[in-house]
């Protein structure tokens, strides 16, 4: 139970909740629907594996951690400013002439295609694998062996990995969008854009740095899922839906709504679609053992759960779970 | 005259490019090339209809066209007769039973006040039809797709003419987006795209996974046609009689017998595809016609105009006591209905049906990207906006090929950079696609051929 459920569940929802607060982010400050946020996450990833490379073959690691974890902070750099230049050469000009929203998510789609074309260029349309490092923290023969129990425990250090980075990612943007005076001031202008103008925030300044903090959280998503899956760049574009299911549920807009949105995404998904059968071979007594997989739905509909979730929040609760605040 | 020249103008450029593509390639490339271009024009009608008329906007347009590919094979494909003695008659009472679930809903919310009672009834109903279906579908699936599973595997279709599905794909595509509209247009423009494109992957997902039904991802192939064979074509006298008569002087010109009935033999393996691909072309082409004139009529009559009315400022249209909330779902249905066409037409021409194949990036941004280039709002733009785009993801990869290789010719062949970008060369299309359309909506937003409003 806690083994094919629970952990991956939490690692997964790790990924979403990123790529969640990402796409609420660019929702809440620059006001559009960022269609592009799975090939700008598999853009950063491109860097890291391709920096990871390059450092294995200077034989530069981190011993049992993935080398990919040092190229982080380079490829975030590339991703920064990456989207600077998209952002000074695309966005800005319909920012200034404050164009609708729908017309700012029709230039995301450009940039979709793109961002998806110079990454397959770079790098190809391949699976690429760049973990390095340990594989397992506690492989499933060692845990029989300490606690006795006849079922394995298996946890991936990646799955660790992904944990651990996300709080520790997350808590220092809560601390800093609630506490320092950009983060503040970067609230109220998603609040309420005129007042916030009037009161002397520098506008340019507020869109900078969410494009800088979108970059970040981008960059470590994508590096993380690569590293417990692989890197594929249409696997990524594919990402990009449970992403906006994730943010939407927990009310766009709304960095703490989308973080939860993400696990909330998750956790369905493995929930109804896992094979009960073993569960209740432990619960049931042994003639009333079930005969079928007992799934409530079958795996081929991971991805039809989270929209159906998706769809029916839209109908019932358009604002998401999480509502009322405004990021 | 001279307010259409442009537009004049524009298709004749488009069939030149045509035209060349088959001078120097080949004509079977150009006529593909034109069969594509004429099944995504009535894409982008169907979009046009939505997003130019109206201002909806619609990413599920994938899901739309994949109906109406099953509308095909449901259509055509002969019954699976054993398939229908196992299980048939379970299936059948299975969409008795969520008939029923519906019905029995809409009874429930019409008798009773709004109360948690009611809620509870309502779960129960749901939760006791999902318990019966299971019990009976399961089984029954399984009996389905054992049978002939490598040919077949599932129930099959009803046998008719393939050219029936082209409108009863339009009546599938109509009943999704009815669902689909009751339930989401009331969202805002962005909820509302992000809703119709995940909605769009569920009823992938069904078609992908229900190997009863559509054979999933073990695809259907070998569909009929509403046009000849090559190989009938090529054992009849009268079209081998035709290409000899079409090219008696190049014929001439060889001198030995056993010579010349060899290139005879090509120019009819040849002349076969594309006087298959043409006829198909020709059918395309009266579908397209067909569609445009009821489109144009549309657009200028007073419903057009109340649709732009409601397009550029839905207050006050709802004030002038125009039901903005039903003409919204009409021209939902009457833009999804036209897309299913379009897939009923694509599975047609490729005679196969792949729910593999079917993915967001050409199914719903590509046909996206030819609405805004040829310009929304106006029927001709919306076409040749299909045949634009169409165009270059298609010859992208070649001009692309040729460039690269045009600019690193005073590079060795071994080099490592010549031969990673000749490699990815197919992706150069994604880039083509993307700056095009950046460089439209930030130069030209109103498209290639802009909306025009008559003034009478």
């Amino acid at each position: 139970m806690l083994n094919y459920i629970i952990v991956p569940a939490l690692s997964y929802g790790s990924q979403l909740a990123l790529g969640a607060i990402f796409v609420t982010l660019i929702y809440g400050i620059l006001r559009f629907a960022n269609f592009a946020t799975g090939d700008m996450m598999s853009f950063g990833t491109m860097f890291a594996v391709l920096l990871t490379w390059y450092f294995q073959s200077l034989g530069i690691s981190l011993g049992v951690l993935p080398t990919a974890l040092l190229t982080i902070p380079f490829a975030i750099i590339m991703m920064i400013l990456y989207m600077l230049i998209i952002d000074k050469l695309v966005f800005r000009y319909y920012r200034i002439k404050k164009s609708p929203p729908v017309q700012l998510a029709m230039v995301s789609i450009g940039v979709l295609f793109v961002t998806q074309a110079i990454v397959r260029i770079i790098i190809g349309p391949f699976d690429r694998r760049f973990f390095d490092g340990e594989r397992f923290i506690l492989k499933a023969n060692e845990f029989k062996e300490m606690t006795g129990l006849n079922e394995g425990l298996t946890i991936k250090s990646t799955q660790v990995i992904t944990i651990v980075v996300t709080v520790i990612v997350v808590s220092i943007l809560f601390w800093f969008l609630n506490k320092t005076k950009t983060g503040k001031s970067m609230r109220a202008y998603s609040d309420n854009e005129d007042l916030a103008l009037l009161s002397g925030i520098d506008p340019n300044k507020v869109v900078m740095i969410t494009w800088m903090i979108a970059g970040v959280l981008a960059t470590i998503g994508g590096v993380l899922y690569g590293l417990d899956k692989s890197f594929k760049p249409f696997v990524y574009f594919n990402n990009m839906l449970p992403i906006f299911a994730a943010a939407i549920v927990g009310g766009i807009g709304n960095p703490f709504g989308a973080f939860l949105g993400g696990y909330v995404i998750a956790f369905a998904e493995i929930f109804i679609t896992y094979a009960y059968k073993k569960f209740f071979m432990y619960l049931l007594p042994e003639s009333l053992e079930p005969d079928t997989l007992m799934q409530l739905l079958s795996t081929d509909y991971k991805f039809a759960v989270s929209f159906s979730i998706l769809v029916i929040v839209l109908l019932f609760r358009p604002t998401g779970i999480f509502k009322g605040k405004v990021l | 005259m001279r307010q259409y020249a442009n537009v004049i103008t524009a298709y004749i450029i488009m069939i030149i490019l045509i035209i060349l593509v088959g001078v120097f390639q080949s004509w079977n490339v150009a006529l593909s090339i034109l069969n594509f271009c004429l099944v995504s024009a009535v894409m982008t009608m169907g979009a046009n209809i939505q997003w130019g008329y109206a201002g909806l906007i619609n990413f599920g347009i994938m899901g739309y066209t994949a109906l109406g590919g099953l509308a095909a094979v449901l259509i055509s494909v002969a019954p699976v007769q054993e398939a229908w003695a196992v299980g048939g008659l379970d299936m059948i009472v299975c969409l008795g039973i969520i008939v029923g679930m519906v019905f029995s809903i809409r009874y429930v919310l019409k008798k009773i006040q709004k109360s948690k009672k009611r809620n509870y009834i309502i779960a129960a109903i749901i939760i006791f039809g999902l318990i019966v279906l299971r019990i009976i579908a399961g089984p029954a699936t399984e009996h389905i797709e054992a049978v002939d599973p490598a040919k077949t595997g599932f129930l099959g279709g009803l046998g008719m003419p393939i050219l029936f599905s082209w409108i009863v794909g339009a009546f599938f595509a109509a009943g999704l987006a009815y669902i689909v509209g009751k339930v989401a247009l009331g969202l805002r423009a962005d909820y509302l795209a992000i809703a119709t494109l995940l909605i769009s992957e569920i009823v992938i997902a069904v078609i992908k996974h229900e190997d009863w039904l559509s054979r999933g991802v073990k695809n259907v192939i070998g569909l009929k046609r509403p046009v000849p064979y090559e190989v009938d074509l090529q054992n009849s006298t009268w079209f081998i009689d035709l290409v000899e008569k079409f090219h008696s002087g190049k014929l001439k010109l060889i001198n030995s017998l056993a010579e010349r009935q060899d290139v005879l033999n090509q120019l009819v393996i040849e002349a076969s595809s594309v006087y298959v691909k043409l006829c198909l072309a020709g059918l395309f082409l009266i579908v397209v016609i067909i569609l445009l004139i009821i489109t144009q009529k549309a657009l200028y009559s007073p419903w057009g105009r109340m649709m732009r009315a409601i397009r550029d400022n839905d207050e006050a249209a709802n004030a002038m006591g125009k039901n903005v909330v039903k003409e919204h779902l009409l021209i939902f249905i009457l833009g999804s209905a036209v897309v299913g066409i379009a897939g009923a037409m694509m599975v047609t021409h490729d005679g196969l049906f792949t729910p593999g194949s079917y993915r967001p990036m050409r199914y719903t941004f590509l046909i996206w990207v030819m609405v805004i280039v040829g310009g929304s709002g106006n029927n001709f733009g919306a076409i040749l906006g299909g045949f634009v785009v169409w165009f270059l993801w298609v010859e992208a990869a070649p001009i692309a090929l040729f460039l690269i290789n045009f600019f690193t010719s005073h590079l060795p062949e071994t080099n490592a950079l010549k031969i990673h970008l000749i490699n990815t060369a197919p992706y150069f299309r994604f880039l083509t696609m993307g700056i095009g359309l950046l460089l439209i909506m930030r130069y030209r937003p109103k498209g290639i051929i802009p909306e025009k409003i008559v003034k009478q």
